[in-house]
């Protein structure tokens, strides 16, 4: 199932036949639906500006109350876990599969940290009262660091499979499409955090 | 047929639409009877004709899906059906509980009905869509029972395709989400909280995955296309059908006493539930244009590309236009809800059962396809009930925008029947609009009896 490409126009020819051409990196599929979910977080996103902007000395009070190291501790985890993924990537493409295996096991380590750390600081937040009706700040709070965080669930879930199919030798050069499109995945999960920790954590 | 068992599949798609006419037929008569108040009254209340539309339409398509899963699943499971004697014995349970439900809907006042059917027992009745006397609830869950335990066995003993997991799931859901309809707790919030876990639940979420599943199988089938191909477009649809689906669920929570929080999570999550339904489309036209064979069949090709755009516009462009919660303040259940509700409920759940019957029913009769001329009959009631619908679909929307202005958006608002009066103009065109689906229907069962050459009975 790997190397099927949907047979899109945007879709790039298979690496053998033109290997300098412009080519998408893992399935077309897997970036529709990249896009989608930028589109759902990037709407939630304006919503949120958009009620901030009608509660701004409420937004920036709570928000200071929030844990930032909390938020720094788990940037740093999740930019090494996506580190690591493109290492594994690599180390895919030269088919050092233990190599690549190890790499993911590393990613899949930071992932694990960043729930740890995310749980820890949403007993404290449940332990202060803070619930989804508590404020519009705290509705937004736990609304978009929650679905963000079952993206990182997503996210563990996707790179464990990749790291069994590195095990098994499943990717090689020539044969990347399963790993890129997990990798690519991992990588949304990434970006979306290091657009949603400044807007929600920092930025006041 | 490629198995003998999937001709279990021809006396559900005839019921189906058997009960579609009669959806019809009692949509003319409410229809007219928003202008003429007092007609067929008091044989026919306004009520009973509503509830036996609404009604008619859930049944016909619920015997049009398990008809599509007795043909699919002995094909996708490559061996034949566990058991057709329990199929077609479901069949008939199912058929004469569901007539002798509408003659006592038509035949006895609610009240004494809900009392004869031992609704004190357990209170279910009452409520919109789920009006059934409790014996009519225990049996759809007796039938669907059956039917599941029938499709899962077959499935385990046979191949296993993502199609048929997807359809599966899908079917499963609808009968465990349809439990919700005995709990009728007093908190009229809590009542309509969990009245949504049926009808929002089924029609936006497991019922998408049916709905996925017959336009993947119709798909491969029609155009050739890699099985892969198309079952990676179906997980990417269902996975975003899911998440904008279940969580959208919040559309229904604005009004009703629910934390507010859920006008934020409602207003965007279902504001992406267009994105799966115009992925659909996406996804059926490409495969259509890289199809790899001729299908003798154009008129089920023509309704599986049909059902992409008519449910993407049904369900994704009119659910949109009235679900974000600042719009919806006005809107909620004016005549734009009705607008939205026909047109997705046909574009979506009607045509996509048109599809797979227009696709199965010529082979369970012993033909790839149908003559050239019954298909051109077919494509004529396609185009004449499709333009019949966006047609009541623009009236009942312009009904439903005059009527928010009218009644709720003015300095000086009219009651709810001074508006209507208003806007009867809207209503009787909705209704010659309503005369022309008849029509289109009419020609759609004509084509069924048209004789001629048919092509070779191997599809």
């Amino acid at each position: 199932m790997e190397n099927v490409r949907l047979p899109l126009p945007t879709a790039s020819p298979p690496a053998s036949t033109a290997p300098t051409a412009p080519r998408l990196a893992g399935d077309l599929a897997i970036w529709f639906f990249i896009l989608a979910e930028l589109l759902a977080f990037g709407v939630f996103f304006a919503a949120y500006a958009f009620t901030r902007a009608n509660h701004l000395e409420l937004f920036d009070a709570e928000q200071q109350a929030l844990n930032r190291s909390a938020g720094v501790i788990n940037t740093v985890l999740l930019l090494t876990a996506s580190y690591f993924v493109v290492r594994a990537v690599q180390a895919a493409e030269r088919a050092a599969s233990a190599q690549s295996a190890r790499w993911l096991l590393a990613a899949i380590g930071c992932g694990l940290g960043f729930v740890g750390v995310k749980l820890a600081e949403y007993s404290a937040a449940f332990e202060h009262g803070i619930s989804l009706s508590s404020s519009p700040f705290h509705m937004f709070y736990l609304s978009l660091t929650f679905f963000h965080f079952m993206h990182v669930i997503l996210g563990l879930v996707i790179l464990v499979a990749l790291w069994n199919g590195a095990r098994q030798g499943r990717y090689h050069h020539g044969d990347m499409n399963g790993m890129e499109t997990g990798a690519a995945y991992w990588h949304m999960v990434d970006l979306v955090w290091l657009i949603l920790f400044p807007l929600v954590y920092v930025i006041h | 047929m490629q198995y003998k068992s999937q001709a279990v599949a021809k006396p559900y798609f005839i019921a189906a639409i058997g009960l579609f006419v009669g959806q019809i037929l009692f949509g003319l008569i409410m229809g007219l009877q928003y202008v003429v108040g007092d007609f067929l009254f008091p044989e026919i209340p306004f009520n009973i004709a509503r509830m036996v539309h609404t009604n008619l339409l859930i049944v016909w398509l619920l015997f049009g899906f398990m008809g599509a899963a007795y043909y699919m699943i002995p094909e996708e499971t490559e061996t034949e059906l566990f058991s057709p004697k329990l199929a077609l014995a479901l069949f008939w349970i199912f058929l004469i509980a569901g007539a002798l439900t509408i003659v006592g809907y038509l035949a006895l006042p609610y009240a004494t009905l809900a009392k004869l059917t031992g609704n004190d027992l357990l209170e279910t009745m009452g409520r919109e869509f789920l009006e059934q006397p409790l014996i009519t609830k225990v049996g759809i869950v007796i039938v669907a029972l059956g039917f599941l335990f029938n499709i899962t066995m077959t499935m385990l003993k046979g191949r296993k395709t993502s199609i048929s997991l997807v359809l599966l799931v899908g079917l499963w859901g609808l009968a465990i989400f349809f439990l919700f309809s005995f709990y009728n707790p007093h908190n009229l919030v809590k009542d309509k909280f969990y009245w949504w876990w049926v009808v929002h639940l089924w029609v936006e979420g497991v019922w998408e995955l049916i709905l996925g599943a017959l336009l993947a199988f119709v798909l491969i089938k029609v155009t050739g296309v890699d099985r892969e191909v198309i079952e990676k477009w179906l997980y990417v649809i269902i996975t975003l059908a899911l998440v904008t689906g279940i969580i959208g669920t919040g559309h229904h929570y604005y009004w009703i006493g629910t934390p507010q929080y859920w006008q934020w999570w409602g207003s965007i999550f279902s504001a992406l539930e267009p994105l799966p339904f115009f992925a659909m489309t996406v996804f059926a036209f490409n495969m259509v244009n890289r199809r790899r064979r001729e299908h003798p069949n154009k008129a089920a090709v023509l309704w599986a590309l049909g059902t992409g755009v008519m449910a993407f516009l049904g369900a994704g462009v009119w659910g949109f236009l009235h679900t974000l919660a600042p719009v919806n303040y006005y809107t909620h259940g004016s005549q734009i809800t009705a607008a939205h509700g026909h047109m997705a409920f046909y574009g979506a759940y009607v045509m996509v059962v048109l599809t797979i019957i227009s696709y199965a029913m010529p082979i369970l009769r012993g033909r790839a396809a149908n003559p050239e001329k019954a298909q051109v009959l077919e494509m004529w009631s396609f185009w004449l009930m499709t333009i019949a619908m966006v047609f009541i679909t623009l009236f009942l929307t312009a009904a439903g925008i005059l009527q928010v202005w009218l009644q709720r958006v003015s300095d000086t608002p009219m009651s709810f029947m001074a508006t209507q009066d208003q806007i009867s103009l809207f209503f009787w065109m909705r209704e010659w609009a309503g005369v022309v689906f008849l029509v289109g229907l009419v020609i759609y069962l004509l084509s069924f009896f048209v004789k001629g050459d048919s092509r070779a009975a191997n599809a």
